[in-house]
């Protein structure tokens, strides 16, 4: 009988030379190395026995397409000429639906407009801005000024759910940063509508066949760039020449979708021209004061070092006492 | 302070010493970060984090009062204040936010790499047990700081974020969710919440400044440790801090302010989610809720407990989150190793860079979607986190044969040339000498 108690006692005995802190933190690893394996076997069990079904936008939802913008790189200058025509589509296109609402009239300066373009675009803007009428006091609109942000096409989210089969059509002025992807995943979902019936991903799995349940429902529009497969918003740019270019840039759909990706990078980060340029400076002065700094330290140390070298793993006498150290203690490797 | 050959301060300008009689604040300048504090000679670059901390605590702070000047702590206002107001008509608004957000990222890296240096080298060690502590309260509190940020610009990440951390308190039964609720200030992030995080987002580095102090005066009683974990006995084991490591400290600090400032420049939003420039919506919740890149391996041991196991697994969750982070204040305790420095320490070294390797898989398994593979990753690395604090440290210090150590840092980096040891001091001048000596 006398072994029903050694385990225990010898258990004990060896937690008394460990000391109760490390006793305890024995347990409480044990405990939770032991429920972590308690939890890995039991999602083992449901994977095999359940395996989880796959998922058509898994399997058929597309990465963004590359698009190479003037903007790109650590020197990178804004196309202003291509962001005029992406926002000649903004105004004609988007801006039916979509609203700029960090962004003011003003700001178009920087992408090349004067001071009486821009008032006119902001007096002529299809939308007013929300007033009141200075007699009465009521409620009315007026003529936008610079200094306003552009005003949204609907008054609030009702209206614009009420407008568009109750999806909302997101404001666009970060759309570029709040999307992976930024503007190749604006200008790849503009141009990324396809034909459910027949679509093939890059394996050559038909859609509509290994997911028969995936159809895209009514009043969706199916495009594999999106993130589900399947968008409220209805193709917008259908056909070549839907915009006239001023500047005799001929208006493929391809086009206008890279014009407008350009534009909503530029909204999402007007700052980014002279983030560039300071950074370089920024950049070249911190280079120089780290190598004129590297060299001071050099000099500063080199009677230090004279006395005692500073330690070090690749140091070969260092090394050559470790070899020696570790075959007395009789270490290998 | 710390030895008996440490330099006193001896004002040079009638000036200072009429101010050094009266305060003397020149002469704990001197004594902490000046020619009066003696360190080893022989730190290497991993010693350089600590000042560097300090140097990202410093820029957080001054960016931070700037940017709450334009912030608008409310939920209608916050976003559009900080990307409108902020990025776009302050002056280099852009470069405060930018230098806020990524600063607090390399905040957490560089001190990462200094916690990582205390655990190889055995800085939690006696005499140093409480600077290592102390160090744990300024990680706390930077966690707490960090996440109140975050909240900050209510963007998706930010609310959701807020939602799922608020909501650790819930998983302890009863009174957790009447915590949660004071926390909050109601029952969802919403105004309350938002106002009382932007106050504490503000007081909290404060307190921060105030631990280092506490941290650096600790440090200072034993001094710094140093590669070889081997006491300071005599003078030609140190050298003064000022110019020696202020140069080195001071090299380095441009070279790490470059990375940081390529990140800035050029990948601002690289380290940021593009959920959180999308405004708060309590009604849409994100495909994929992470927080913040350095949360990354405590979300993953959070995630990791999925079945219910007498408690339930949220709760398991939780607790283990909180102990992974808490059980490193009783490092000292189960590390019984007298030998402090992890390169004397042959089978120490090899479950310390599986440690390392373990805090990378973890990180990555947190910041990414779940899928059963990852699940099942994240779960094994977890279990090892707590076997190698709580049970295989403990284990080691006990039947771990270490290396010969050397029997003073001089030693440690002589070559045969003690007949040219002399204190530092006295060689200054050789300098001519010493070049033709080679």
């Amino acid at each position: 009988m006398g072994f029903i108690f050694a385990i225990p006692a010898a258990v004990l005995a060896f937690f008394a030379r460990l000391g109760w802190v490390r006793g305890i933190a024995l347990l409480v690893g044990a405990a939770f190395s032991f429920v972590l394996m308690v939890s890995l076997i039991g999602n083992a069990a449901t994977y095999f026995s359940n395996p989880p079904a796959p998922l058509a936008a898994d399997e058929f939802h597309k990465e963004p397409r590359h698009l190479a913008l003037s903007s790109d790189g650590p020197f990178g200058k804004f196309d202003k000429q291509q962001i005029q025509r992406g926002f000649q589509v903004y105004s004609e296109v988007c801006s039916a639906c979509h609203s700029l609402k960090l962004v003011s009239f003003r700001d178009l300066k920087g992408i090349g407009y004067n001071d009486a373009e821009i008032k006119k675009i902001a007096s002529d803007w299809k939308t007013q801005v929300p007033s009141i009428n200075p007699d009465t006091g009521e409620a009315s609109t007026r003529k936008a000024l610079p200094s306003d942000n552009f005003p949204a096409p609907f008054a609030n989210e009702v209206a614009a759910r009420a407008a568009n089969n109750n999806a909302l059509p997101p404001d666009l002025s970060l759309i570029t940063k709040a999307r992976e992807g930024g503007a190749a995943y604006v200008y790849s979902l503009l141009t990324g509508y396809a034909n459910q019936p027949g679509y093939r991903n890059e394996k050559g799995e038909e859609l509509l066949k290994a997911f028969p349940d995936a159809k895209t429902p009514p009043n969706l529009h199916f495009n594999p760039y999106f993130a589900n497969l399947n968008i409220a918003m209805p193709p917008p740019l259908t056909t070549s020449g839907q915009v006239s270019y001023e500047d005799g840039t001929k208006p493929t759909v391809d086009q206008m979708a890279r014009d407008v990706a350009a534009f909503l990078a530029w909204t999402a980060q007007p700052d980014l021209e002279s983030r560039h340029a300071a950074g370089v400076a920024v950049v070249i002065f911190l280079l120089f004061a780290s190598i004129l700094g590297y060299l001071a330290y050099q000099q500063l140390w080199h009677d230090a070092k004279r006395v005692v070298r500073p330690t070090g793993a690749l140091d070969p006498v260092n090394q050559a006492k470790t070899r020696r150290a570790k075959g007395k203690a009789g270490i290998v490797g | 302070m710390s030895f008996a050959w440490a330099k006193p301060y001896e004002p040079k300008h009638p000036v200072m010493r009429w101010l050094d009689e009266r305060l003397p604040l020149p002469r704990v300048v001197y004594g902490a970060i000046g020619g009066g504090y003696p360190v080893p000679r022989n730190l290497n670059y991993w010693w350089n984090f600590g000042v560097l901390a300090g140097i990202f605590l410093t820029i957080q702070i001054v960016t931070g009062i700037v940017l709450a000047m334009h912030f608008t702590a409310s939920t209608d206002g916050a976003f559009n204040s900080v990307n409108q107001l902020i990025m776009r008509d302050v002056s280099a608004g852009w470069l405060l936010r930018y230098a806020h957000m990524n600063g607090a990222s390399f905040f957490f890296l560089v001190t990462y790499i200094h916690i990582f240096r205390g655990l190889y080298y055995g800085s939690y060690k006696a005499p140093r047990e409480l600077v290592w502590m102390l160090g744990l309260v300024i990680y706390l509190l930077m966690m707490a700081t960090g996440f109140m940020g975050y909240v900050l610009p209510w963007g998706q990440m930010s609310y959701w974020g807020a939602q799922v951390i608020t909501g650790f308190f819930s998983a302890f039964p009863l009174v957790g969710e009447p915590i949660r609720v004071w926390l909050l200030g109601g029952y969802a992030p919403d105004q309350a919440a938002l106002t009382r995080f932007f106050s504490l987002h503000y007081l909290l580095p404060f307190v921060i400044a105030g631990v280092v102090i506490l941290h650096i005066w600790a440090l200072h009683i034993p001094g710094s440790s140093n590669p070889t974990g081997v006491d300071v006995k005599e003078e030609r084991d140190t050298l003064p801090f000022h110019p020696f490591y202020t140069a080195k400290d001071g090299w380095f600090a441009a070279a790490v302010l470059l990375f940081y400032a390529i990140v800035t420049y050029y990948a601002p939003d690289y380290l940021g989610h593009p959920d959180n420039y999308i405004p708060a919506n309590p009604l849409a919740t994100p495909a994929h809720i992470v927080p913040e890149w350095y949360f990354w391996p405590f979300y993953a041991i959070l995630r990791s407990f999925t079945v219910d196991f007498i408690l339930e697994a949220k709760l398991w969750g939780v607790l283990a989150m909180f102990s992974s982070i808490l059980l490193l204040f009783f490092l000292p305790w189960l590390d019984r190793s007298p030998v402090r420095s992890g390169s004397y320490r042959p089978v120490f070294k090899r479950f310390f860079w599986l440690l390392v390797a373990d805090v990378v898989i973890l990180g990555y398994i947190g910041g990414a979607p779940i899928n059963a593979w990852r699940v099942a990753v994240g779960q094994i690395a977890a279990a090892y986190y707590f076997l190698h604090f709580l049970v295989i440290l403990p284990l080691v210090a006990r039947f771990e044969t270490p290396l010969p150590l050397p029997t003073s840092i001089s030693e440690s980096v002589l070559h045969g040339e003690e007949s040219e040891a002399a204190p530092a001091g006295k060689t200054q001048k050789r300098r001519g000498s010493a070049a033709a000596a080679r």
